[in-house]
């Protein structure tokens, strides 16, 4: 049986699978912004918060994503299911690229701008949403995007705590040696994370400041 | 303090310092016990080389910082004691380089104050175009560009038609010419040289370029290593024993030796 023919008979697994990939991810993401985005924030304006709170993330990042999905199990209720455990870790992991990319943007505003917002009397909140947020808007956007790539892949991890997504098959394929079963797992993964690289690319263009 | 800065009524002042001094918080003095007076209609012109302390004295009046010593009054109220924003709005504020908000059209630019001020729709919209015209640009061809979309000298006007926006009594303009290159610089300052004939406000602008000062201020505070120096009228100015003012002059002197090919 050829790797097509495959594909084309467990079509509707397959889908499945993808389609909970993208749940895992999309909340993941959703949530990784939720928190980043203001953390980003915070660095930008509270310098003497950016070494904490950059440090913090980074050691979440550097812990291997299947010993993170180990230490999170024994959590009370975020243990309870393997999605909530998941979505745990893998926002742990996204926020990085997500924080460092807000406070950079932001650092990155012309001070003479921010110097002419405040002596117009804008006040902080002002200057916050209406000046420094829009100009560095492509800059986060490309934080999120490389966090959204990097989610897509370690989420296949996730297969391993019984989360479901793509990770199945790979996890699947591995313990049977069937390639083909691998490949089911890996090639949706390559194109979703290709598909969100490419989607995020072009809004980070169009919504990059005219300079 | 000179002579020149006492002789004028009181009542006439808008702005006023009164030992003013600013120190970094690492101890560093910007700015130590400075004195003076603007006159409402006036413009002050703050002169000195890099470091003197002028931006520093420009930003005590608007409160972008507050004086470490001593104290600003503004229409005889102490900065300390005004609300920044509101303090702000009275005080148009015209930076080198413009500081216009890149991703806004110049009538966002422009409009920005006045819709945060709440003004009504309409009365914005004429408000630009006025503001527009008064610095020399037609609004049909600039109220949708973008500031990159502009000569330097261009978003030099609109950083004065954006400082004007809700008509405050006020105006700073720290080196608002600075950027720009000899002959679009004089065609700027005759510009507003014009605008400040017809709008008679209060000004206080910073420049090291002494022909700048005489020929824009009516009278001229000399600053250096964050001290003042003295307040001149043009004419005094020129003439002044003081080392630093004389220097000034003589630099000037020797330029038009030069012209006349002495």
């Amino acid at each position: 049986m050829n790797l097509t023919q495959f594909f084309s008979q467990h079509s509707s697994e397959i889908l499945q699978a993808t389609l909970e990939h993208m749940w895992l991810v999309g909340a993941t993401m959703l949530l990784a912004v939720a928190i980043g985005v203001p953390l980003g924030i915070v660095v930008a304006r509270r310098p003497w918060l950016s070494k904490p709170i950059l440090g913090s993330a980074n050691i979440a990042e550097t812990i291997p994503s299947l010993a993170l999905l180990g230490f999170l199990l024994p959590v009370p209720w975020l243990g309870d299911r393997a999605d909530r455990l998941t979505i745990t870790a893998l926002t742990l992991y996204a926020l990085l690229p997500i924080i460092r990319n807000t406070a950079t943007g932001i650092a990155g505003v012309d001070p003479a701008v921010r110097e002419a917002a405040r002596g117009m009397g804008m006040t902080s909140r002002q200057i916050l949403f209406q000046v420094e947020l829009p100009l560095s808007i492509s800059t986060i956007l490309a934080g999120v995007r490389v966090a959204t790539v990097l989610t897509i892949g370690i989420a296949t991890i996730a297969a391993a705590v019984g989360a479901g997504g793509l990770g199945e098959f790979i996890f699947r394929g591995l313990a049977m040696v069937n390639n083909q079963l691998i490949l089911a797992g890996a090639i949706p993964a390559a194109i979703l994370a290709l598909g969100a690289d490419a989607a995020l690319s072009v809004m980070e263009r169009a919504l990059r400041p005219v300079r | 303090m000179s002579d020149a800065a006492n002789s004028r009524p009181i009542s006439e002042a808008i702005i006023e310092f009164r030992g003013a001094g600013y120190r970094l918080p690492d101890g560093q003095a910007l700015l130590s016990n400075i004195s003076f007076v603007v006159q409402r209609g006036e413009t002050l012109v703050l002169l000195g080389r890099s470091g003197a302390g002028k931006t520093t004295a420009l930003r005590l009046i608007n409160r972008l910082v507050d004086p470490t010593e001593g104290e600003v009054l503004i229409d005889g109220r102490r900065t300390l004691d005004w609300d920044p924003v509101e303090l702000r709005r009275q005080v148009g504020y015209v930076i080198q380089e413009a500081g216009l908000f890149p991703h806004y059209t110049v009538e966002k630019n422009i409009s920005l104050v006045p819709r945060l001020a709440g003004w009504p729709e309409l009365q914005i919209r004429t408000r630009v175009q006025d503001l527009l015209q008064l610095v020399g640009l037609d609004p049909a061809i600039f109220l949708r560009r973008y500031p990159h979309e502009l000569s330097g000298g261009q978003r030099q006007r609109v950083g004065v038609a954006r400082a004007l926006a809700v008509n405050p009594p006020i105006l700073l303009m720290d080196e608002p010419f600075g950027a720009l290159d000899p002959l679009t610089r004089a065609e700027v300052r005759a510009e507003f040289q014009e605008v400040q004939r017809q709008l008679q406000k209060t000004i206080v602008m910073v420049t090291h370029d002494t022909s700048e000062a005489l020929l824009l201020g009516s009278r001229i505070a000399l600053m250096e290593a964050g001290d003042l120096k003295g307040v001149y009228s043009p004419q005094e100015f020129l003439h002044s024993k003081e080392p630093v003012a004389a220097a000034y002059a003589d630099q000037l002197r020797k330029l038009e030796g030069f012209e006349r090919g002495q």
